[in-house]
């Protein structure tokens, strides 16, 4: 009988949260903007009654499209890179978003407010170095193709995203005018021109922690980085420092895969990641810009300097042109590999 | 005597009877010969077979634009492919954009164009978006100029009526870096698109240069683990295994610490004076090699050590004591006698090579790229998964030829030892 009690005490033990307490599936990047995320978002609303949990991808949207596909979806929220976010919509991989549900879209950066996305924060592809082994600074994106004035490697992306824009700009085009440029066949080729006189001294990098590696082992004198690691770097203590007029932002976007088992609550719970005070906390975890303008307010000068939403940062910084490359990006990484072993 | 009257004694009835319940038993053995092998021909059949022939058939299935734009490739029947379309073709193109059951049938239209022809995308969503577009078709065409001038330009009509057919070679074509022009002949891409014939060369290339160097550092090593006693030569072997055992991610990680710039391999060459700058060792041809050579060695060496357990080493011995000089004894005698260790180390290892994708990933610069990290990005980031297919296709097709051209050089069967 005894025993028959202590089953039943245990078995409504286990049961009850499972009744009382909804839980989502929550995918993100991973890395140190994983944490961010975790204190900022995740572990407060864990404390208004939903479990959070968290997971990793590498932004391979193969996946949500097969979840979509054989209508098995276990993910509720998902973390997208810009791009994916217009295609995943277009071919109806994500719900559409009630905005009404989220906040008032005036407080929010005009480009977090789309169809089936809501931004989550600001980030940006800059040029860092680390100030501790190179001493003269670089003070263009010339500098970064000139290896004379400043010897050593240079770390780039592998691909073709990024570098084609950094190309042109060192090759004298203004940041406002790269994506027109370009468009055209001409600006294509003047693009990949650029980019092989400086192929004998790039080291690529292929994933986001790597660069920063390079940078603190001196393995390269410059590196495209993505600013929120070099932030990281710094906590621990590196003297990294970033160039940013020219600078590459863009947003990455919360969506909710078509037919995510608990569509209401992952809607509120993006509506709580969304709030200023949330937003806030975020920041101040790592140095990526807020997507909600009144999170700004509580944020101190120490943290806004280093954010690529910063007045200073943001003033000769170009925004991603998601369209651009949502037409042209197959052609242009396909001819990237081509260009790679040339 | 006594079988042949047994013989003589069974016949009739008996005999047939007799013979069937031999035949009854002889099916039943085979039946059970057979069940036994069921769930391995089922396991293959389902992790193997079927995936093969999706993933062919994905490589020339082709049914977004046939599917959504059925009207449009009608209309386009007949047309000159380098003369504006006609007025008809622009309101059939609307008409069927119009009656698309979901707006994801757009977005699948969408990629599938703008992989024949960059920026199709935003046309045919542009459009999409801009719906319902009403009228004569007149003043559709008009409607449509009006919303973007590109759908002037015949190259994104020529891709519709291209891909009026359920079925495509031009991923297939593609993967080999050629095309149809618009009038429907093959032709090579330009220079600046042909990329995976490159590709291709370069991962056979890779594969072949890590089979060299896994059988120039397998055979000493096997050969004298063969040597050595069976106690001996068992704990050596443990040593061999277990990096095997360990993780590729953490084999990876362990060559980016040692090979780096201020790593511990560059360090050491320049404490012993060899080298005054670091060498370039990671992120290049040389780190990839180095760390596969590695990951592949056990696979190199397990064949070749169970071979070279079974040659008799009085072979060798005996050739010394008929006036054979040690060395020429050695190539002579023993090493004919590894040969099919040799050729199912020399099989696996460069088998196994040709489908790496981590460790050029993340050892390896751009131009070190093997062809499944394209199959890879085909798949998961650019979401073209005919193309993928193709890929795919390409790299079982090439491994299926040199595999059968080494079977009729090696006149070899695949040997475990």
């Amino acid at each position: 009988m005894k025993k028959h009690i202590i089953t039943l005490a245990m078995a409504s033990c286990l049961a009850a949260p499972a009744f009382a307490q909804q839980q989502i599936t929550v995918i993100n990047f991973g890395g140190a903007n994983a944490n961010a995320q975790k204190k900022a978002y995740y572990e407060p609303y864990e404390k208004t009654g939903t479990k959070v949990i968290a997971g990793e991808y590498n932004g391979e949207q193969a996946k949500i499209k097969a979840m979509v596909e054989t209508k098995k979806v276990t993910w509720d929220v998902v973390e997208v890179e810009a791009p994916d976010v217009q295609r995943g919509c277009d071919e109806g991989l994500f719900e559409k978003i009630d905005f009404s549900k989220i906040g008032a879209k005036a407080d929010f950066l005009p480009a977090a407010v789309t169809e089936c996305g809501v931004g989550v924060f600001v980030w940006s592809t800059v040029m860092a170095w680390n100030a501790d082994k190179v001493k003269t600074a670089p003070t263009s994106w010339a500098d970064f193709w000139d290896v004379k004035k400043i010897p050593g490697k240079r770390g780039m992306r592998k691909g073709a995203r990024y570098n084609l824009e950094f190309a042109l700009m060192a090759d004298g085009v203004k940041p406002a005018d790269v994506y027109k440029v370009l468009a055209t066949k001409d600006g294509a080729d003047r693009a990949f021109k650029k980019l092989a006189e400086l192929k004998p001294n790039i080291q690529w990098w292929e994933a986001g922690a790597q660069p920063a590696q390079f940078l603190v082992a001196g393995d390269v004198a410059l590196s495209t980085v993505y600013n929120g690691r070099i932030d990281a770097a710094n906590r621990e203590g590196r003297n990294l420092k970033i160039y940013w007029p020219g600078g590459i932002y863009d947003l990455d976007y919360w969506v909710i895969p078509k037919g995510a088992p608990n569509k209401d609550a992952s809607m509120k719970f993006i509506a709580f990641a969304s709030q200023p005070a949330t937003q806030a906390v975020y920041a101040q975890n790592i140095a990526y810009g807020p997507v909600n303008t009144k999170a700004l307010a509580k944020l101190d000068k120490k943290v806004l300097d280093d954010l690529p939403t910063s007045p200073a940062n943001a003033k000769e910084a170009i925004q991603m042109n998601v369209g651009f490359w949502a037409d042209q990006g197959e052609a242009l990484e396909k001819r990237f590999a081509a260009w790679a072993t040339q | 005597m006594n079988s042949s009257t047994s013989h003589a004694a069974l016949q009739g009835e008996d005999a047939r009877a007799l013979r069937r319940a031999l035949s009854r038993a002889n099916a039943r053995q085979k039946w059970r010969a057979f069940a036994l092998t069921v769930p391995l021909l089922v396991f293959l059949l389902l992790t193997l077979l079927i995936p093969i022939a999706a993933l062919l058939q994905r490589a020339i299935e082709n049914p977004e634009v046939v599917g959504a734009l059925p009207r449009t490739v009608k209309s386009l029947e007949g047309w000159k492919p380098d003369a504006p379309p006609s007025a008809a073709s622009y309101a059939a193109l609307v008409q069927d954009l119009g009656q698309l059951p979901d707006s994801s049938d757009a977005g699948a239209l969408a990629r599938r164009l703008n992989s024949e022809v960059p920026g199709a995308r935003s046309l045919v969503m542009g459009a999409f978006r801009a719906l319902p577009v009403t009228g004569s078709p007149e003043e559709i065409k008009g409607r449509l100029l009006q919303l973007d001038p590109r759908w002037a330009e015949p190259p994104f009509w020529q891709a519709i009526a291209k891909n009026g057919s359920r079925w495509t070679p031009d991923y297939l074509l593609a993967s080999v870096d050629l095309r149809r022009d618009s009038q429907g002949d093959i032709e090579r891409m330009p220079p600046d698109l042909r990329a995976f014939g490159p590709i291709l060369l370069r991962t056979f290339q890779i594969s072949f240069v890590v089979t060299l160097f896994c059988l120039a550092l397998g055979y000493p090593l096997a050969w004298w683990l063969a040597s050595l006693p069976a106690r001996k030569a068992n704990l050596l072997m443990i040593l061999v295994l277990v990096p095997f055992w360990t993780s590729i991610l953490v084999r990876v990680a362990a060559w980016i610490v040692l090979l780096q710039s201020e790593g511990l391999v560059n360090r050491g060459l320049m404490g012993i004076g060899l080298i005054d700058s670091p060498l370039p060792l990671l992120f290049n041809r040389a780190g990839v090699v180095i760390a596969m050579v590695h990951i592949l060695l056990p696979f190199m060496i397990l064949p070749l050590y169970s071979v070279m357990k079974n040659v008799p080493p009085s072979y060798q011995r005996a050739a010394v004591s008929l006036g054979s000089a040690p060395l020429a004894a050695f190539f002579r005698v023993y090493v004919p006698q590894t040969y099919p260790g040799i050729s199912a180390g020399a099989l696996l290892v460069f088998i196994l090579s040709i489908g790496y994708y981590v460790t050029p990933a993340l050892l390896g610069g751009a131009d070190d790229q093997m062809l499944s990290y394209y199959i890879a990005r085909y798949t998961n980031v650019q979401i073209n998964w005919g193309m993928a297919c193709a890929l795919g296709a390409l790299l079982l097709t090439a491994t299926m030829l040199l595999y059968s051209v080494y079977r009729r050089i090696g006149k070899a069967e695949l040997s475990m030892g």
